[in-house]
């Protein structure tokens, strides 16, 4: 690293991404595709594996399903490191994820709405 | 544990968006049909992002973090909605679209005293072809329009709804959600009547 390298890790707003990025050993690509609308929650299943205990706290706020923008909002970090740790437990059989819902056909896009319209009007 | 089962369906995640101008009522209008109190999560956005009619002349790939504030409504069991308030800010207009990805629809507040600052996004969600409606948020001592005149104003299409609101009132602000899942289930059978 030269020292215009160590002059921007050493830089205020870094400083904070050199210890965020440190709970994920550097890594910022999942290993599972996850996007901030993704369903995790845990299996249930004993991890294989050593957790940390950033993995520990995260498995704890997976017991309900929850999408990764709740998960990265509760536990205060980044999503992309939220998304990192998350991977790690899908690896090791803690979590399970769903992929999150997409525009598909229009006969799927309307049972899915009228669900929707159903739910939100139970609500007035 | 109710989810140990493999064979446990997760429920169906829903994003719905909330924009405008800056201190329009999004974070207040999110907050008062919330089930939880709003959150706040913070992406790495990368210009990259912009798509393919992205402004000429950006070199390299630049990232920023925006942080965007959003609410949950569990609808029932199996359906959970979540709303996003896009960030104000016109400056961070490029991350919309990664933020209206897998979007179903979006509601755009507007306010009568600055209704200029709503075009941005009105013009966004055109372009991308996401469909809307416009909620405008009735600020106490605010000028009084009717919605014809804002739709005249913001030389909206005749088919895209326009109603008022007022953002802090549940009721009020769940009665937008209704119209704009309304505006999206006309959109669908309109598909389906007129394949292309």
């Amino acid at each position: 690293m030269n020292s215009a390298d160590d002059e921007t890790w050493l830089d205020g707003d870094s400083g904070r991404l050199v210890r965020l990025y440190a709970v994920t050993n550097g890594r910022t690509s999942p290993t599972t595709k996850l996007d901030l609308m993704s369903m995790v929650v845990a299996t249930g299943s004993r991890a294989n594996g050593v957790l940390k205990p950033d993995h520990m706290q995260l498995l704890g706020l997976c017991q309900r399903p929850a999408s990764v923008a709740e998960i990265a909002a509760r536990l205060r970090l980044p999503a992309v490191i939220t998304k990192v740790l998350l991977s790690d437990l899908v690896d090791c059989g803690a979590v399970r994820t769903a992929p999150p819902t997409v525009a598909g056909d229009a006969a799927g896009d309307r049972i899915l709405l009228e669900r929707l319209l159903d739910g939100l009007q139970r609500r007035l | 544990m109710a989810y140990s089962d493999a064979s446990d369906r997760l429920p169906t995640a829903v994003k719905l968006l909330v924009a405008g101008g800056f201190g329009v009522g999004k974070t207040t209008f999110v907050g008062s049909v919330s089930e939880i109190e709003p959150l706040t999560t913070e992406e790495l956005i990368t210009e990259a992002s912009i798509g393919i009619d992205s402004l000429d002349g950006v070199s390299g790939k630049s990232t920023t973090t925006v942080a965007f504030d959003f609410g949950r409504i569990s609808l029932n069991p199996g359906l959970v909605l979540y709303l996003f308030g896009t960030p104000g800010q016109d400056r961070f207009w490029f991350m919309w679209d990664e933020l209206s990805t897998g979007a179903l629809g979006a509601v755009v507040l507007a306010d009568t005293r600055r209704l200029e600052a709503c075009f941005a996004a009105v013009d966004f969600f055109e372009r991308r072809g996401i469909k809307f409606v416009v909620a405008v948020n009735e600020f106490d001592g605010a000028f009084r329009y009717d919605t014809e005149e804002i739709r005249t104003a913001l030389e909206l299409k005749p088919h895209i709804p326009v109603t008022l609101c007022n953002a802090r009132d549940p009721r009020s602000a769940t009665s937008v959600l209704v119209t704009l899942i309304r505006h999206l289930l006309a959109a669908t059978m309109d598909d389906i009547s007129q394949p292309i």
